[in-house]
């Protein structure tokens, strides 16, 4: 039998990981505070925390963060739902997949976000060609994942459905949803990384709005303490996120295979 | 004129009806829409006694699972029939029947005693009638300890018991397991084999095993159904003789069993041979 790790030695993980950052964040602390590197490229940990509290004081910056999740939730939400059921359908419709592999295959070779003057051009430079950028970043990452979930359940599960006398309906939702699960919500893992950096990547480039764009500013504007302010927002955001999909994933019961 | 007529022969007691019934079947694939066809079995015809231990063997591809399909209204025959309990199958799974796959067919999103309860949670039986049933058939497996673990933290062995237990605790009267200790290794299959003599004992059940080792069929069985190379037939059904109260180990001590087994081989061997493209 295979021996699943003890709260404890998760416990001792966690404080492993946590001391390892807390040594880094001293060291480039050290760096910083002795000179050795210089402030105007690294401010030191401690300024950057409080940078990012003042990021919530500010409402300029508030505003920014604001649009940008606002955008973030609908293009994840829509990239999500729309890239699972298209890979669901793909997975169902072996010749559409057929005509569809090369597209897949040479997707990520495409650089995506050179179409983005385009969509300003036709959506007006808002916040709907920011959501584009998200949603094309992160879709095929989603179908693809979907696709291989269902890809890896195993054939057996078929029969089993048909000696439960199982209707096909049944079949998909009581047996091929739950073991493509793992693949699926590893995907989406995936994908709501994907479509954050295509939200923020195209705030960086031409929008007036998001923190993509205050981080982009403040770099400008050498407003260095802001920018980094901005950035431990950033990560500790992508990091919540993720921490939130994991628990999706451990509320559907699957953190036990 | 009138014909003489036949003078009616003494009433005698009718033969019991066998459990299955497996009359002239075959089975035929077809490939590349019809363009070719496959014979994979057949004709067979073999009736299955009510309670017995009946194995078979045959080289790979000869039809063995797909005899099991068929018979468990997996897949519907090409031609002849198959029935069950006076019943015919018609391609779909009888009432009664229960089947042990070959591959890990256990739900890893589910414990074990989730998975066990899983098909009579499905017909809607009562709590407490699945409390007992489930228990029951975790001490049947030996699972009992086990019973909140997840497959994924459970061993080959576990996860086939596992999926037995799944099946045991429909209480079918026919049990057809195909390969089931296929990916296991000697000592837990020779375990396992135990446990199936154990479990055909105390339910009665009528079971249909399909298996690579030969071992494994002659010590298991009351019959052994020996296959023919593709399409599959039985080219002979021998009768082991052994006790019911029979255990691996004992039988192996028997010296009837060499016996039985090399004249198992002995048949096999042609029949692989051919597969091989060679000749015995």
């Amino acid at each position: 039998m295979s021996r699943r790790a003890s709260p404890r030695d998760r416990r001792r993980v966690f404080a492993l990981r946590l001391g390892l950052i807390l040594v880094v964040l001293l060291l480039l602390e050290i760096a910083v505070q002795s000179g050795a590197v210089s402030i105007h490229i690294i401010v030191p940990p401690s300024q950057m925390f409080v940078a990012f509290i003042e990021v919530f004081g500010d409402s300029t910056l508030r505003r920014e963060i604001v649009a940008t999740v606002r955008v973030l939730l609908i293009a994840g939400a829509l990239t999500l739902t729309l890239g699972f059921l298209l890979g669901a359908a793909i997975h169902a419709l072996p010749r559409l997949r057929r005509a569809l592999d090369p597209v897949f295959s040479s997707y990520y070779a495409l650089p995506i976000i050179a179409f983005y003057p385009l969509f300003i051009v036709i959506f007006g430079a808002t916040q709907v060609p920011v959501a584009i950028m998200g949603f094309l970043t992160g879709v095929t990452a989603m179908i693809l994942c979907t696709l291989n979930g269902f890809d890896n359940v195993p054939k057996v599960l078929e029969k089993v459905g048909r000696l439960h006398r199982m209707s096909h309906r049944e079949v998909i939702f009581r047996l091929k949803l739950p073991s493509a699960a793992p693949y699926i919500l590893g995907g989406m893992r995936l994908t709501v990384a994907y479509v954050f950096l295509g939200v923020v990547a195209s705030e960086f480039i031409m929008s007036g709005t998001g923190i993509g764009h205050a981080i982009a500013f403040a770099y400008n504007t050498f407003e260095m303490r802001e920018m980094y302010g901005l950035l431990v927002f950033l990560i500790l955001m992508v990091i919540a996120m993720n921490l939130l999909v994991g628990l999706v994933a451990r509320a559907a019961n699957l953190g036990s295979r | 004129m009138l014909k003489p007529q036949p003078v009616p022969e003494t009433p005698t007691a009718p033969a019991p009806e066998p459990h299955v019934r497996i009359a002239d079947l075959t089975k035929t694939y077809e490939i590349d829409g019809g363009a070719s066809r496959i014979d994979a079995l057949g004709p067979v015809t073999q009736d299955i006694t009510k309670g017995e231990i009946f194995t078979v063997v045959g080289p790979s591809g000869c039809g063995k699972s797909t005899l099991l399909d068929v018979i468990a209204g997996l897949q519907k025959p090409s031609a002849g029939s198959v029935s069950f309990e006076g019943r015919e199958v018609t391609g779909k799974v009888p009432d009664g029947i229960g089947v042990v796959f070959q591959e890990d067919a256990s739900f890893p999103w589910l414990t074990v005693r989730e998975n066990i309860a899983f098909g009579l949670r499905r017909l809607g039986v009562d709590k407490a009638e699945i409390e007992t049933r489930v228990e029951d058939a975790l001490k049947l497996v030996g699972l009992a300890d086990f019973a909140r673990a997840y497959p994924g933290q459970l061993s080959g062995g576990m996860k086939q018991r596992t999926c037995i237990a799944r099946t045991l605790v429909m209480q079918p009267r026919m049990i057809l397991l195909d390969e089931p200790f296929g990916a296991l290794d000697q000592q837990t299959r020779l375990i396992m084999n135990d446990e199936i003599l154990d479990m055909w004992r105390r339910t009665g059940a009528t079971v249909f095993l399909i298996t690579h080792s030969l071992d494994e069929a002659v010590v298991l069985a009351d019959r052994v159904g020996i296959m023919s190379a593709r399409p599959g037939r039985f080219i002979e059904v021998i009768e082991t003789g052994w006790p019911a109260d029979r255990t691996t180990d004992g039988v192996f001590r028997d010296p009837h069993f060499g016996e039985l087994t090399g004249h198992v081989w002995s048949l096999l061997k042609d029949e692989s041979t051919k597969i091989m493209g060679g000749t015995a």
